[in-house]
């Protein structure tokens, strides 16, 4: 088959749906849940429906300061302060019951100091500078060819930039925020992405010795034909899980399994359709350069 | 016995020990065709070898998000303390927290200290604390109990405020508890001190006879009753008008001690039991569905191969349970999600192989030498492939807790039910699928 022949499409597909998000992120930036900026978040159950605009307003009146009301379930409502001290806590419950006629039952209840979340954010950038030089010198010493190397780090940006684009547009549109588990995601897929482009790449290195006189091109061509489907079946395999897990599993992870959903995806087709046309383009670009010397 | 011939009977006996540890702790059988009845429990594992002692109750840990709780993070006060000594102290408070979590009848509270930059800090977990407030004031309180007397100028008119610190404190204590006044029946709390508490209490109950001591508790005043002899046995009652609950909430205090430093909480995170309970369900109900869809499709792409290699993911799952029971993991909602992700990647040495075989047999090669390439040089792959995610694990779970690097619960769930599905999908991968498709691939051959 002669996939790299269409190779400019892939990268207008990755184009096309990358540009928006990055619009986004630029504009509007992400949404950092309070992990990162410190806050409240309190989550409550009542046995009627009642106005969040009521819960806002019946809290306001009593001296806090109410972010915002959401309805996150059933007759549930997600609730976000700046950092509560103990007392006013405290208050909370007690004012919530006053106003509605019944004790609404606690089902989370989150104080994060604002010092914590810096911490965090200091954290959690060193852990992605980590993961990704460790990633980095891994692609190096087991390719120790440039070309390789640089080709697997630019399709790993390309998972990068598709995963925060579309948690910025999540972020503004659906108020879906940035958390530690996020950035779980964010490497996790990193190094399955990486997993998936070293199949593709360990394949062209074999081709290349089997066939040194086929143009480099066709051996692209082949490994990515003889890589294509173990690729699409295994990932298949994980996002049958994931969308499982999506669709049925808890609140909690709900955008934490969007997340790894995404850049699965984004993963399996940024090995097969990015990671091994940008080989054939660095290959053609050299070889150009060479003709002209 | 050939190899084939050990590494079948192995993965049989992994797996039926796997299903022994897997199964709940007392399952109840009831056969009417049998005439059967009866409960049926596991003992509990607990084996001593020398020093070593190797306790389970095989029961899955949940983390707080599954089994509802707090997870709390107290900031420590250090500037009283010298540079030296901070360690040492934060590490002094976090036994003082635990004897008093334990004696508020927490099973298994986790805590840690943590020393970010210049600030010591206490991270502790209870889980399913249904009072967390209350639990909350028994950690930060700091209980300072102190004696002081009034000085020899002092009028009839004296305050609180004139009384002077004795140097008897909380420090001379060696144990307190709740006794009853025999007279009036009201709960008091009784002290008694050691050898120096004993010395100090008998000199200043000797100068002091005829006037009051004062027991304060944190700078507050409780009692100040009149000396009427000097007592030199070491007891004292101190009695306020206690509850029975305070009584028994002071002698707590008492006797876990006074923290060596101030403490303050800084971040809190409470989930009701009802979330958890909810999302396990939910969970397992996504897993099943998960793992049968990857069932389905293993074998309908795969065929004969894919059916083994749903069998070794079968054998994959009740490992990774049994693990999770042994070493013990704390499963959290994250960790969930970790293990779901592994089930689908458990595959995909499978898929690697069989790809090969595949291939080698369309070049023209016998199933069985196909298949033995298809081994061969997959792994090179596979090996590959999964040095990256053992990695970030590896980051995601800072095994050192370094301190520049994250330890939160959640990640290091999600790392920890990862690393060990990567290692163990390896295994079942390879190792069990072989064996399968050597054993009941090859035969099948044969017959044909």
């Amino acid at each position: 088959m002669k996939w790299m022949k269409y190779k400019w499409l892939y990268f207008l597909i990755s184009g096309i749906v990358i540009i928006p998000g990055m619009v986004s992120l630029f504009m509007f930036g992400l949404k950092p849940g309070i992990d990162f900026t410190g806050g409240s978040l309190l989550e409550y159950k009542f046995k009627k429906s009642v106005n969040p605009q009521e819960i806002q307003k019946s809290l306001v009146d009593k001296g806090y300061n109410v972010s915002s009301v959401q309805i996150s379930g059933n007759q549930t409502y997600l609730l976000r302060m700046p950092p509560l001290d103990k007392e006013k806590a405290l208050g909370v419950k007690t004012i919530l019951s006053e106003s509605f006629g019944e004790s609404p039952e606690e089902i989370r209840f989150e104080i994060v100091g604002p010092i914590l979340g810096q911490e965090l954010l200091v954290k959690t950038i060193v852990a992605i500078i980590l993961a990704a030089g460790f990633i980095l010198g891994y692609v190096a010493w087991r390719f120790k060819n440039t070309k390789f190397g640089i080709c697997a780090i630019l399709a790993m940006f390309h998972d990068s930039f598709v995963m925060l684009g579309s948690f910025s547009l999540l972020g503004h549109f659906l108020g879906v925020e940035v958390d530690t588990l996020f950035v779980t995601a964010l490497l996790t897929v990193l190094s399955f992405s990486v997993h998936d482009t070293v199949v593709v790449y360990d394949r062209v290195r074999e081709s290349q010795k089997l066939f040194p006189n086929t143009p480099f091109e066709d051996l692209v061509d082949k490994a990515v034909t003889e890589t294509l489907s173990r690729s699409l079946n295994n990932s298949l395999t994980i996002i049958f899980m994931l969308i499982a897990l999506l669709l049925l599993g808890g609140v909690t992870v709900k955008w934490f399994v969007a997340a790894l959903l995404i850049g699965t995806v984004s993963g399996t087709y940024s090995s097969t359709f990015n990671a091994a046309p940008l080989l054939v383009v660095w290959e053609n670009l050299s070889q150009r350069r060479k003709i002209k010397k | 016995m050939n190899k084939r011939h050990f590494l079948l009977w192995l993965i049989l006996a992994l797996s039926l020990i796997s299903i022994y540890v897997d199964l709940p702790g007392k399952i109840h059988l009831k056969l009417n065709w049998l005439k059967i009845d009866r409960d049926f429990s596991r003992p509990m594992i607990d084996w001593q070898l020398g020093k070593f002692r190797f306790q389970r109750d095989l029961e899955i840990k949940k983390g707080i998000d599954l089994a509802g709780g707090t997870h709390l993070v107290f900031q420590s006060d250090m500037k009283d303390v010298s540079s030296d000594n901070r360690q040492a102290a934060i590490e002094a408070a976090r036994d003082n927290i635990e004897k008093r979590i334990n004696l508020f009848g927490v099973t298994e509270p986790v805590i840690q200290t943590a020393k970010v930059g210049e600030d010591y800090r206490l991270i502790v977990e209870l889980a399913g604390v249904q009072d967390i407030n209350q639990a909350i004031d028994l950690i930060g309180q700091t209980a300072q109990l102190d004696f002081r007397e009034l000085p020899k100028d002092a009028t009839q008119s004296a305050t609180g405020l004139d009384f002077k610190p004795t140097g008897l404190t909380g420090k001379d204590l060696s144990k307190s508890e709740v006794k009853f006044d025999p007279n009036s029946g009201q709960p008091t709390v009784g002290l008694e001190f050691s050898t120096e508490g004993t010395k100090k209490f008998a000199d200043i109950t000797s100068r002091n006879v005829g006037k009051p001591v004062a027991i304060f508790l944190d700078q507050l005043p409780v009692t100040a009753p009149n000396v009427q002899e000097p007592i030199t046995t070491g007891d004292a009652i101190i009695s306020g008008q206690f509850t029975l609950e305070e009584a028994k909430k002071l002698s707590i205090q008492l006797n876990a001690g006074a923290l060596p430093v101030p403490i303050e909480l800084i971040e809190q995170k409470n989930v009701g039991a009802t979330l958890g309970a909810e999302s396990i369900q939910k969970s397992v109900q996504a897993g099943l569905i998960g793992l049968g869809m990857v069932i389905l499709f293993m074998a309908a792409y795969y065929g004969k191969l894919g059916i083994l290699a749903d069998l070794a993911l079968v054998v994959y799952g009740l490992l990774t349970l049994a693990l999770y029971k042994l070493i013990p993991i704390t499963l959290t909602l994250p960790g969930i999600a970790g293990f779901i992700l592994s089930i689908g990647m458990a595959v995909d040495a499978n898929i690697l192989i069989f790809e090969r075989m595949k291939e080698e047999t369309r070049a023209g090669k016998p199933r069985p030498v196909a298949m033995e390439l298809g081994f061969g040089r997959a792994w090179d792959s596979i090996r590959d492939a999964n040095t990256c995610t053992l990695i970030t694990c590896f980051i995601l779970f800072n095994p050192f807790n370094w301190s520049f690097l994250n330890s939160s619960g959640m990640v290091r769930g999600f790392a920890s039910t990862l690393f060990l599905g990567v290692v163990l999908s390896l295994f079942t991968g390879i190792v069990v699928t072989r064996t399968l498709i050597r054993t009941f691939y090859r035969k099948e051959r044969i017959k044909v």
